[in-house]
């Protein structure tokens, strides 16, 4: 079932903040294969942000190669950049992923409108809205209802299903389950993963949390992969 | 379904979206309603008098003439003989002629000396009659018909005695020749409410025991003797004409002015109303620019509302940015967003309008005689309506800027 062809891949990854107070990040080495599910774990502050927004594109590295689904994208124009984060990476956040006045379906289907190749793929998008809402056990009559007024744990999944709609290879999420509670935390990886086993899709993770571990494929260390540094450079 | 999101996000914000829509809407609201008074005063204005083909007076300016003819505003310096008011008359060209004569007062309204002609060929606002409210028209030498303001002001009802003054202060009353109210005209929003009407002959009565503007010591005739006497004037102040057809208009215009025996002077009142709210419409400018910076202010006020709601949507920017929507998407959105308020407040602007219109329309009428047309918008006002919404939208595009860099350095990782 796995490809050998990484899904992610950063080589030789060097970024400086602009502006005198200076943080740096290095990033030597760090791979993802098709399917693969990654726990990286960290402390705040250990740059898990900015190497997020670095794989994500919406900050570029000053060299080195991030190259997403094949395709190095610190090229590229940031107009091409945020189409191709949209085409390919599914992004879940730790809390207040929702637009709380847009309903459950326009949510969902948000990533959709700002991804063509993306919207292909959904041949019907309503009726897969309803799928995704089912497979990760969210009451049908929510889709219709504004995200505002659903529960965390709910809003939680609406977000994994925003990740999944439209199969991207790689689904980045930022400690999604630091907001739920132990309980639920287990059962909303249980059906992400569910769904990304389905497709074959990357899964790269952020947490602090090392309790989450036993159910990834790979566990990486931030401070194994990613140098940072501080201060005067 | 971008703009139904933009629409979602502006019912989030309902309450100072509203707030926003409706300062907007009370500024169109007024600028438009400024417009309509303004072309309805303009409307009104020229529609002072209607039906005259031309105003024949002694020799003096145009705008002059209208004044005192019509507006009875300040005085005649000459007057026309009543050879040459025949002359006219005995003409080819003319239909009909009214006389007017001028010179006298009541308290602070002008006495007009006229035919019961002058009722059926007075007209005003397009075509409209006077009308007689109570009483009957003037039909005794001695019988005043006086318009509704002059009733009002001095709380005169049919039948009441009325003293006329010779010139315009009170200081030598005509005591001796007292006038009956046989009748009060209808409100018509022109200067003949602030009239009082008599006969052509009554005028002559009033002055008959006078020479030079003083009363003949120990003469006074009986208003008995009066009525024997010989009445007719031997000059007027001007007189309205009615031409036989348009094409005889201009004709008798010059033949009047080129008049050998006298100087005289006919006017078209449509062009000498025209030359005078040119004067009169410099106003009308200062109105226009008041209700404008009034819009301008709504929009600036929309702007500040944009902007003091950029930071409490960060995060809408931030899943928006991490949707894959580019930054000028964000600018998209606002600008949008303000061009639907404005365009919103635009609509129910004119709505308010149009409401206000119905409801005021007879108000203002009986109020100031001012009639307030309900007409379809102009292309004008139109032009107005589409200028509020893209000048919204102008507007909005400074706080969009600012979310534009926003979006640009938070990225989508905002934290709050």
């Amino acid at each position: 079932m796995t490809n050998p062809a990484p899904v992610l891949e950063l080589n030789d990854v060097r970024y400086r903040r602009p502006g005198r107070a200076s943080f740096g990040l290095d990033v030597p080495k760090l791979s993802l294969t098709q399917g693969e599910t990654v726990l990286l774990l960290g402390e705040s502050g250990s740059g898990k942000s900015t190497l997020l927004s670095l794989i994500c594109g919406t900050i570029v590295a000053q060299s080195g190669a991030v190259c997403v689904a094949g395709t190095d994208i610190s090229s590229m124009s940031s107009g091409t950049r945020d189409r191709f984060r949209a085409e390919q990476i599914g992004l879940i956040f730790q809390q207040f992923n929702l637009l709380p006045f847009a309903s459950v379906r326009d949510n969902i289907l948000l990533p959709l409108r700002f991804a063509p190749d993306r919207a292909k793929r959904v041949a019907s998008p309503l009726e897969d809205v309803e799928r995704l809402c089912r497979d990760l056990g969210l009451p049908s009559d929510v889709i219709g209802a504004r995200a505002g007024l659903l529960s965390v744990g709910q809003q939680q999944r609406v977000a994994a299903a925003r990740a999944l709609i439209g199969t991207p290879p790689l689904i980045v999420a930022d400690e999604p389950t630091s907001s739920l509670d132990a309980a639920t935390q287990t059962a909303f990886l249980d059906v992400l993963f569910t769904q990304s086993r389905a497709h074959a899709t990357t899964v790269l993770m952020v947490s602090h949390d090392a309790r989450l571990a036993e159910q990834f494929d790979r566990v990486i260390q931030m401070s194994d992969i990613v140098k940072t540094t501080r201060g005067a450079a | 379904m971008i703009l139904r999101l933009a629409l979602g996000s502006l019912v989030a914000r309902a309450l100072t979206v509203a707030m926003t829509i409706l300062a907007i809407a009370l500024s169109v609201m007024l600028f438009l309603g400024v417009e309509k008074v303004r072309t309805g005063a303009k409307a009104s204005f020229a529609d002072t008098i209607s039906g005259t083909d031309l105003i024949v007076g002694a020799r003096t300016g145009s705008v002059q003439l209208l004044l005192y003819s019509v507006f009875r505003i300040g005085n005649a310096t000459n007057n026309m003989t009543w050879e040459s008011y025949q002359d006219i008359a005995a003409s080819d060209a003319v239909d009909w002629i009214v006389p007017i004569s001028l010179g006298d007062s009541h308290r602070q309204f002008r006495v007009m000396g006229t035919t019961g002609a002058f009722f059926e060929r007075y007209k005003y606002r397009s075509g409209q009659s006077l009308t007689v409210r109570d009483g009957a028209l003037m039909n005794d030498l001695f019988d005043a018909t006086i318009g509704a303001d002059v009733a009002e002001t001095l709380g005169y009802s049919v039948d009441d005695p009325i003293v006329v003054a010779h010139g315009l202060a009170s200081f030598s009353e005509h005591e001796d020749q007292p006038f009956r109210i046989s009748g009060i005209l209808e409100k018509t929003g022109t200067p003949v409410d602030r009239t009082v009407i008599v006969s052509l002959e009554a005028i002559e009565a009033i002055h008959v025991d006078w020479r030079s503007g003083a009363q003949i010591p120990g003469q006074a005739t009986s208003p008995d003797v009066i009525r024997q006497m010989d009445l007719q004037p031997q000059a007027i102040t001007a007189a309205l004409v009615g031409a036989t057809g348009r094409l005889q208009v201009f004709g008798l215009q010059r033949s009047i002015n080129e008049y050998a025996e006298e100087p005289l002077l006919a006017i078209l009142p449509g062009v000498a109303l025209q030359e005078l709210w040119q004067i009169v419409g410099i106003a009308e400018t200062a109105l226009i620019a008041v209700s404008g910076m009034v819009i301008v202010t709504a929009l600036i006020g929309m702007m500040a509302t944009i902007f003091s709601s950029l930071n409490e949507r960060r995060r809408e920017m931030a899943i928006f940015r991490a949707m894959g929507a580019r930054p000028r998407v964000i600018f998209a959105m606002l600008v949008l967003e303000a061009a639907v308020m404005a365009a919103i407040g635009a609509l129910l602007g004119l709505v308010l309008l149009y409401v206000g219109l119905f409801i005021a329309q007879p108000l203002i009428d009986s109020a100031f005689g001012l009639w307030v047309p309900i007409d379809p918008l102009s292309l004008r006002e139109v032009w107005v309506l589409i200028g509020v919404v893209v000048a919204g939208a102008i507007v909005s595009m400074v706080p969009a800027i600012r979310a534009y860099r926003m979006s640009l350095a938070d990225g989508m990782m905002v934290r709050i």
